[in-house]
């Protein structure tokens, strides 16, 4: 079974995935390793990364140098295509006009989805990132414990690969033995912001990303993975012989044609594909799930984008996993006598409570690292160090005036150059010209620092998406519109981030770039722009306070599940998908064991 | 995810570009009328498309592959010469118009893509401006020349803030002129070289710095 055209689809399924990203790939790689036949619906075309991918390629390749334009907003060769903050023909709107109050919205129409350009910061969340509401008062507790999604960390990051070391620092989880690889080591910038932000107390330590550092251990992690199932094992060692070790270069932003990073495009869809289990039908815009009498799911119906036909097909349960705002979108779409405000949502709360990542970064010139001895600093196309949040005990005491840590990210080195390489720099050399300006280049290039605050918000009653009233997109189905609002606790967040990465310059003897904005309104990102959106159908413990169970299983709908970011309780500081991947896993384990003892 | 970390003197990320289309804007105007005194026409309108939103990422471009180049003849040679006053040829690396950043300029400002339209008007203008300068002072085009002629304006221009009131907007075209050029030349194969890149090559191990790098930075 393979990839299909929508004349090929069988008359039923056991599951359909509709999404082909982090949380469709998990679902379906899940599900088909364990015999269940699935459709997987992807809105994109398909996409090959081994193909693909512009490995190698400079900038001076590209048109306009690779930097960005409305078409392509990370940059030309970076891998999202049909996509970006606006898709055409697919628009969404915002319910204010106040720039503040806008959202914004990055989606990706391919197969694989947002997973192909990922940053890959692969952060478990902490136990105390599960129970926020019961050490602050704020937010919503999730129905779960670190240790219920301890052993799917484990697994995702020995199916997917992840780089890292344990610190045994507070809510900064370890992982056992054998799960992670080793970290790639610290560039230049990297030991030194680790020498001189210890005096400041930050630990840098490195980061977990989902690159390859060495190849995998075919012959031992797929038996630690699938337990008892000799051809799951069999199917992942093949995959994973197929997965290169990074060979430090080329950034991850633009994809992997050696497999070497995670993307849904080179980890779970070709062992997947290979059990025979999964049918794929790319360009397939789903609309709605349909409904029989007895209110249970039949499936779904999606405009095939390649005909604009409209097809209708079935499965025993429905997994959506189309990103969150995207599978709210689809619920609130899935309309009928018995769910006349979307299905699922008896609670009205669908669409509810959605959250982004607190965002605010400052730069910095750090003379110390002019005129350093050529080397190369391409490392593993990304970060290799970060900060964990360090400030717990000073939060708990009350003294920091917001409620929630951040973590910083932050970048530095000798990098291929780009548009910006030497763009800004008549500040530092008063307008030097001619060789005078070509040494100054040499001068100050990879001495520039950016760092970048990844904060947790507490969800709010002002940050929702609901359907607009009159707009629809291309294929006749209405749109999202957003409504957003940041707390005090987050914008004073921002503020302290801004402080917080002018300490750390000027102890690495740097100076800013701009001066640290003290009003946090002004220092953070819009919503949606740190692309970390998550909740909508968030899980819960009580039918009418929340979507789903724990198992991302509807209250309403025994047998539709939810397995992408729509979920999320909180939104801790640690990027999502990794926690999306490990939900994902165990909702399938859980659907899988209902589906057998016929409970769907 | 959003790159979060840039490590550029001025990374050009959107919230920079709008920024920057602002400034522009506004700095145009004023260059615009300094220019309109000479008589100099107004940039004609482009109707080309871009690259669209899912383009063939693997193929190798060059300027004029996707749009049409616009400027003209005598704008080229201007804009070359003022290219090599920025970047001329040293011991390390070629001068700027060796490696056809003209041309990248010209694909620059001809691009159908918000914020281009302005640099088209900045860059154009700004260009009429030094033929006409150079007239003034010298009665000789600015290829014409000789080095210690062209830097004689480039001087008067080089930097923003110490530029008299006459020739602020002449400084803001140059700044952004010099942007575009540095940007052209140092994404090249020649121009990474010469700035002291070393990677993009597959190499077997990470082994993070070189001893001698630490040791420079006290680290050892």
């Amino acid at each position: 079974m393979p990839l299909i055209t929508s004349s090929k689809t069988q008359p039923s399924y056991d599951v359909i995935v509709v999404g082909s990203g982090a949380a469709g790939g998990q679902t379906a790689y899940t599900c088909v390793m364990e015999g269940a036949k699935v459709l997987m619906l992807e809105a994109g075309r398909n996409y090959d990364p081994v193909t693909e991918t512009p490995m190698f390629q400079n900038n001076s390749q590209a048109p306009l140098r690779g930097s960005s334009t409305v078409d392509k907003p990370f940059g030309f060769h970076d891998s999202t295509i049909d996509g970006g903050w606006q898709v055409p023909g697919e628009p969404y709107t915002s319910a204010s006009k106040d720039p503040a109050r806008e959202f914004w919205w990055w989606r990706a129409r391919m197969l694989g989805g947002r997973t192909n350009h990922w940053g890959r910061i692969s952060l478990r969340n902490g136990q105390y990132d599960f129970k926020p509401r019961s050490r602050d008062g704020l937010g919503l507790d999730w129905p779960l414990d670190y240790a219920d999604v301890a052993p799917y960390y484990d697994k995702v990051e020995m199916l997917i690969g992840v780089y890292g070391d344990n610190n045994n620092l507070e809510n900064t989880p370890d992982s056992p033995e054998g799960c992670l690889q080793p970290p790639p080591a610290m560039r230049a910038g990297e030991q030194l912001a680790r020498a001189r932000a210890r005096k400041l107390g930050l630990p840098v330590i490195p980061i977990h990303r989902a690159v390859l550092s060495r190849k995998q251990d075919h012959e031992v992690l797929p038996k630690k993975i699938h337990p008892n199932n000799p051809r799951a094992q069999r199917l992942l060692a093949d995959a994973m012989k197929a997965r290169q070790a990074c060979f430090w270069a080329t950034p991850c932003g633009r994809g992997c044609s050696i497999k070497a990073n995670y993307q849904s495009t080179t980890v779970h869809l070709p062992p997947a594909l290979a059990s025979g289990n999964l049918d794929l039908v790319t360009n397939a815009m789903t609309r709605e799930v349909t409904m029989d009498a007895a209110g249970k799911a039949t499936g779904v119906v999606y405009i095939d984008k390649t005909t604009g036909e409209e097809h209708t097909v079935k499965a025993k349960v429905v997994v959506l996993a189309a990103s969150s705002a995207e599978s709210v979108r689809i619920m609130l779409n899935s309309k009928s006598a018995r769910y006349p405000n979307g299905i699922a949502n008896s609670s009205g709360l669908v669409g509810k409570y959605i959250m982004d990542t607190v965002g605010a970064s400052l730069g910095g010139q750090i003379p110390a690292l002019e005129n350093l001895p050529l080397h190369n600093e391409d490392g593993a196309g990304g970060a290799h160090v970060y900060v964990p949040w360090w400030l717990y005990k000073e939060q708990q005491a009350g003294k920091l005036g917001f409620a929630r840590g951040y973590h910083i990210e932050f970048g530095s080195g000798r990098q291929m150059p780009n548009m910006g390489v030497a763009a800004g720099l008549d500040s530092y050399t008063n307008g030097s010209y001619g060789r005078k300006f070509k040494e100054d280049a040499r001068r100050y290039y990879g001495t520039f620092m950016g760092f970048a605050g990844r904060g947790e918000m507490i969800p709010n009653d002002d940050s929702f998406c609901d359907l607009d009233p009159v707009v629809k997109d291309k294929w006749g189905i209405p749109v999202l519109r957003f409504h957003w609002k940041w707390s005090e606790h987050e914008t004073r967040q921002a503020a302290h981030m801004q402080k917080t990465f002018a300490e750390v310059i000027e102890a690495m003897g740097g100076k800013v770039r701009a001066q640290p904005q003290t009003d946090g309104a002004k220092a953070i990102e819009p919503g949606g722009k740190i692309i970390h959106e998550v909740g909508g159908t968030i899980m819960g413990a009580d039918t009418k306070k929340s979507v789903t169970n724990q198992w991302c299983q509807t209250w309403d709908v025994k047998n539709l599940f939810v397995t992408d970011g729509g979920p999320f309780c909180s939104n801790a500081d640690k990027n999502p998908t990794l926690t999306i991947m490990a939900l994902a896993w165990r909702a399938s384990d859980y659907l899988l064991q209902e589906l057998k003892k016929g409970n769907l | 995810m959003t790159p979060t970390t840039h490590v550029s003197p001025r990374p050009m990320d959107r919230r920079d570009a709008i920024k920057w289309m602002l400034t522009a804007a506004a700095s145009v105007s004023v260059l615009e009328a300094s220019a309109s005194a000479q008589g100099v026409a107004s940039s004609p309108v482009l109707n080309s498309k871009g690259y669209g939103t899912d383009p063939d990422l693997v193929k190798l471009y060059k300027p004029g592959d996707v749009w049409p180049l616009t400027m003209t003849p005598a704008q080229t040679q201007t804009a070359a010469a003022l290219c090599d006053v920025i970047i001329p040829a040293d011991a390390k690396g070629p001068s700027a118009s060796a490696v056809q950043v003209p041309a990248f300029i010209d694909e620059w400002i001809s691009a159908p893509y918000p914020g281009h339209d302005n640099d088209r008007k900045i860059m154009l203008d700004g260009l009429t401006w030094i033929d006409a300068e150079s007239q003034k002072r010298f009665g000789a085009d600015f290829v014409n020349l000789v080095t210690r002629q062209k830097n004689a304006i480039c001087d008067d221009i080089c930097y923003a803030p110490n530029a008299k009131p006459e020739f602020r907007p002449a400084a803001q075209f140059f700044r952004r002129f010099r942007d575009l050029t540095s940007g052209g030349y140092y994404t090249t194969p020649e121009g990474m070289k010469d700035i002291g890149y070393v990677g993009n090559v597959a190499i077997e191990t990470f082994e993070g710095p070189p001893r001698e790098v630490l040791e420079k930075l006290g680290l050892v």
